[in-house]
């Protein structure tokens, strides 16, 4: 039995241990996902925390320039200025319309300040089957075929 | 074909089930043509499984631009290599992609035991049917690849029509890996079904003692072995396209492929308890259980977007499939257990702290603690919402705070438990085994901090891989030098032999070294650098000992895409050493661009070098991004090890009779070709 206690202590220091290195990282990395419609509505410190907000980038409103890239994202018919000031270069999956995830904080003036930009891409990424990404009617198009399954 | 691969599926989706109804009224009914009824369903289903697979693959290849899917994926001018990756590259696809690979195990295990073990296979082949009636589900009614477009026509009714081209592939999947690295993923997903089916089966059959562990285990080194393998593509695709100079970003997929191996891996170490001790059965059963179950969280995170993600960002209902499919699993697991339980009985107690017992227990405790704290992290987000209402979530500090330190205890007991005898190691046999191995260890950590190596992590993940490499050395060693002394042959033959003669332990010790060479090339993570640079052609950016040196840019045109690249002189201490070639391509297809790293790599440090676009304000200068990652190369090295070593796991042991034989002319045979020996003394091994 006292065996089993020694084995029981060890488990309990070791849990512990990473119990409380959970916790401090936790601190230092949390991020609150908050819809670009819910921004101007935090208060307090609400305002200071890590903020991770989605949206569509409007077309034409990519501006880079050194060290930065603004531009806007759409949301629930709201708009939200974004300046990226990260070092990684943006990814390639980042264009006009595509669906992007910043992260970072507000700014006092209600713009965002971008530390990471993230674009739909890879596995999930599935254009609508009727729609040709080349001309800008792809939506249009999109409405007027259906899908049928053969079965 | 659309139509024949539908059809296929249907039909399979009709086998599956007889295969699980059939095999249930068999089991009951214990009758042996009903049996073997049931059994023959099973292996139909997998064939038909196939059949709509290469019906899939064919609508590829004759670019049959009026299938859905094959729009989506594919053009007409994407090369043939990546026709076979646009299979499993969007949701129906890769679905179907998870339902054929698991055909291709249930085949195997169906066949492999089709007059042996008559009690436990009707089980077994029950629960396979049941995982492929999950998944044929999904690829009939919910995301079935076949899909064909069409629009509503002159007289109302609905007409196929075909578009001229299709919208391309993905330019982050047209990379080499893409087409190896899924494949592997998913051989590891799907290949947990077997052990889970086999444990699950014998838990319900009450079949008497630790058979099938004996026979599962191959197969779940196997899927062990995929699923490594595949995370470490996963990673190196990550490094070699994304561009951002690291190959770990604790992306929930990533995660969702992490889970899996973690509780997989125990599961490896603590089977050896109860085939050894009779020990761990309830907790041996619960983890094939948990593995299984985090395989298919890991299919439906990568697939449904619960969690925002690289891979998958959209809301997507397949999730709920997915849940319930979990729930219900989780239900029979539970009652099964439930109805059983006293089958799982332990033989055996904990005898002693140092032991090769307790050594196991640690490291499934490791291995659990992280496997929680990941998923934790993982999901933060959705239990977060349900417990405070805000969704927050969690990133790489919270990760890497609780796993680097679990990463290095782990690392230490893989130097200490194989060494360990069971039940109680003795003083003694610790000073032999682990004192030089702790000084050589030690005095190479004293050493590097002479040189100036101040990081606390680096420093001991230094050590610690000295001495477990040391440690397997000795092993080797010592075991070559009794062989040696009885047969003459050379030491490096002697070591062949040894592990020849017991293939699963020193395969294991194999495995236990890739796993070092991984470690090692981690450690270096702490050293990364990075600079970014606006060029024009004659500027030169410096990094570490290089100088990168840009010299023109030029632009050509390929079939599938469009590429512009740098020309990069690299000079190291100011002498010539290589051009590279970073490039963006771009893919009209699709409209998107890509980037191609240049990487000059070597075992001290990757020079990674990423075109990051052309600089905005300033003229359309080219901006270059180049990163200096100290030791990567030691990460792919150590998988490569770990799949060698897995191989020679899975080897029959050699018979000890004939090496003895072969002693006394030790002139001859076993000094040559030890890839060929095995085949001259063959034995099967447990099963």
């Amino acid at each position: 039995m006292q065996k089993q206690a020694k084995f029981g202590i060890g488990a309990v220091v070791i849990v512990v241990a990473m119990g409380v290195l959970a916790w401090l990282g936790y601190g230092e990395s949390k991020t609150y996902y908050h819809t670009i419609a819910e921004l101007p509505a935090l208060q307090g410190a609400a305002r200071t925390h890590r903020i991770r907000v989605g949206g569509t980038v409007e077309p034409g409103s990519i501006r880079r320039s050194t060290g930065r890239v603004d531009f806007v994202l759409l949301g629930e018919g709201k708009s939200l200025p974004v300046s990226y000031v990260g070092s990684d270069p943006l990814p390639d999956t980042f264009v006009d319309k595509s669906q992007a995830l910043v992260e970072g904080s507000l700014a006092q003036n209600g713009s965002f300040v971008a530390e990471q930009v993230q674009a739909k891409c890879a596995s999930k990424y599935e254009a609508a089957p009727g729609a040709d990404p080349k001309t800008g009617a792809a939506a249009d198009a999109a409405k007027d075929s259906s899908q049928r399954s053969t079965m | 074909m659309d139509v024949f691969g539908s059809f296929a599926l249907l039909l399979a989706f009709v086998c599956a089930a007889y295969a699980l109804v059939g095999g249930i009224v068999a089991i009951r009914t214990r009758h042996a043509l009903l049996v073997k009824s049931a059994r023959q369903a099973g292996i139909a289903t997998c064939a038909l499984i196939f059949l709509a697979t290469f019906s899939l693959v064919y609508l590829f290849f004759s670019d049959s631009y009026w299938v859905a899917y094959v729009v989506t994926q594919s053009n007409r001018s994407l090369p043939t290599f990546y026709k076979i990756a646009a299979l499993w590259s969007g949701q129906a696809g890769s679905l179907l992609f998870w339902s054929f690979l698991l055909s291709i195990y249930v085949f195997s295990v169906l066949l492999t035991y089709r007059n042996k073990n008559g009690e436990l296979m009707p089980y077994v082949g029950v629960v396979m049917a049941g995982v492929q009636i999950f998944f044929l589900t999904l690829n009939n009614f919910v995301a079935s690849p076949f899909k064909v477009l069409a629009a509503p026509g002159a007289n109302g009714a609905l007409d196929i029509f075909t578009r001229a081209d299709g919208n391309g592939l993905n330019p982050l999947l047209q990379y080499p890996e893409m087409v190896i690295h899924p494949p592997n993923l998913y051989s590891g997903y799907t290949g947990f079904t077997i052990p889970f089916a086999f444990a699950l089966g014998a838990l319900l059959a009450r079949y008497p003692g630790e058979k099938w562990i004996h026979l599962t285990r191959r197969w779940t080194m196997i899927a062990w072995c995929f699923q490594t393998v595949g995370i470490l593509l996963g990673a190196h695709w990550a490094y070699a396209v994304l561009g951002w100079g690291g190959y770990w970003g604790w992306d929930p997929v990533e995660n969702a492929s992490l889970l899996p191996w973690l509780t997989g891996t125990a599961f490896l170490h603590s089977v050896m308890m109860q085939e050894k001790r009779g020990m761990m059965k309830v907790w041996n059963v619960w983890l094939v259980f948990v593995t299984f179950m985090l395989c298919i969280l890991g299919t439906m995170l990568t697939r449904s977007g619960v969690v925002s993600s690289v891979h998958a960002f959209a809301q997507s209902s397949i999730g709920n499939w997915f849940l319930g499919f979990l729930i219900l699993i989780l239900v029979v697991c539970l009652a099964a257990y439930a109805k059983n339980r006293d089958y799982l009985k332990s033989e055996n107690q904990l005898d002693s702290m140092i032991s090769r017992e307790s050594s196991f227990l640690f490291n499934n405790l490791i291995l659990l603690v992280s496997c929680v704290a990941v998923l934790s992290g993982t999901l933060f987000p959705v239990f977060s919402e349900w417990l405070s209402g805000s969704r927050i979530s969690v990133g790489k500090p919270f990760f890497d705070k609780v796993n680097i330190p679990l990463g290095l205890i782990l690392l230490f007991l893989t130097g200490v438990g194989p060494l360990l005898a069971w039940r109680k190691t003795s003083t003694d046999s610790l000073k032999r085994n682990f004192g030089w191995p702790l000084v050589t260890g030690l005095m190479t950590g004293a050493i590097f901090f002479a040189l100036g190596l101040r990081e606390f992590y680096s420093l001991l993940c230094l050590i610690l891989c000295v001495f477990v490499a040391s440690t397997i050395g000795m092993e080797f060693f010592r075991g070559a030098k009794v062989i040696r002394a009885r047969s003459g042959a050379s030491l490096m033959t002697s070591a062949v032999d040894l592990t020849m003669r017991n293939t699963r332990r020193y395969g294991g010790y194999i495995v236990h070294m890739g796993m070092v060479l991984i470690f090692v090339g981690l450690s270096g993570a702490a050293f990364n650098k990075d600079v970014q640079k606006e060029m024009r052609p004659g500027s030169v950016a410096k990094i570490g000992r290089y100088d990168l040196l840009l010299q023109s840019v030029d632009s050509k045109p390929e079939p599938n895409y469009t590429s512009e690249r740098l020309i990069v002189e690299v000079t190291k201490n100011s002498k010539p050493l290589m051009m590279l070639y970073p490039e963006r391509r771009f893919f009209p297809a699709n409209q998107e661009s890509g980037t191609m790293v240049a990487i000059y790599s070597t075992l001290r440090e990757d020079l990674y070098v990423v075109y990051a676009g052309r600089s905005p304000d300033n003229n359309e200068v080219p901006v270059v991004h180049a990163y200096l990652n100290p030791l990567v190369k030691w990460i792919w090295l150590g998988g490569v090890v770990v799949v060698l070593g897995t191989i020679v796991t899975l080897l029959p042991n050699r018979r000890a009779v004939l090496a003895l034989s072969g002693a006394q002319q030790p002139a001859v045979a076993p000094s040559l070709s030890p890839s060929l020996q095995p085949q001259v003394t063959l034995r099967e091994g447990h099963d």
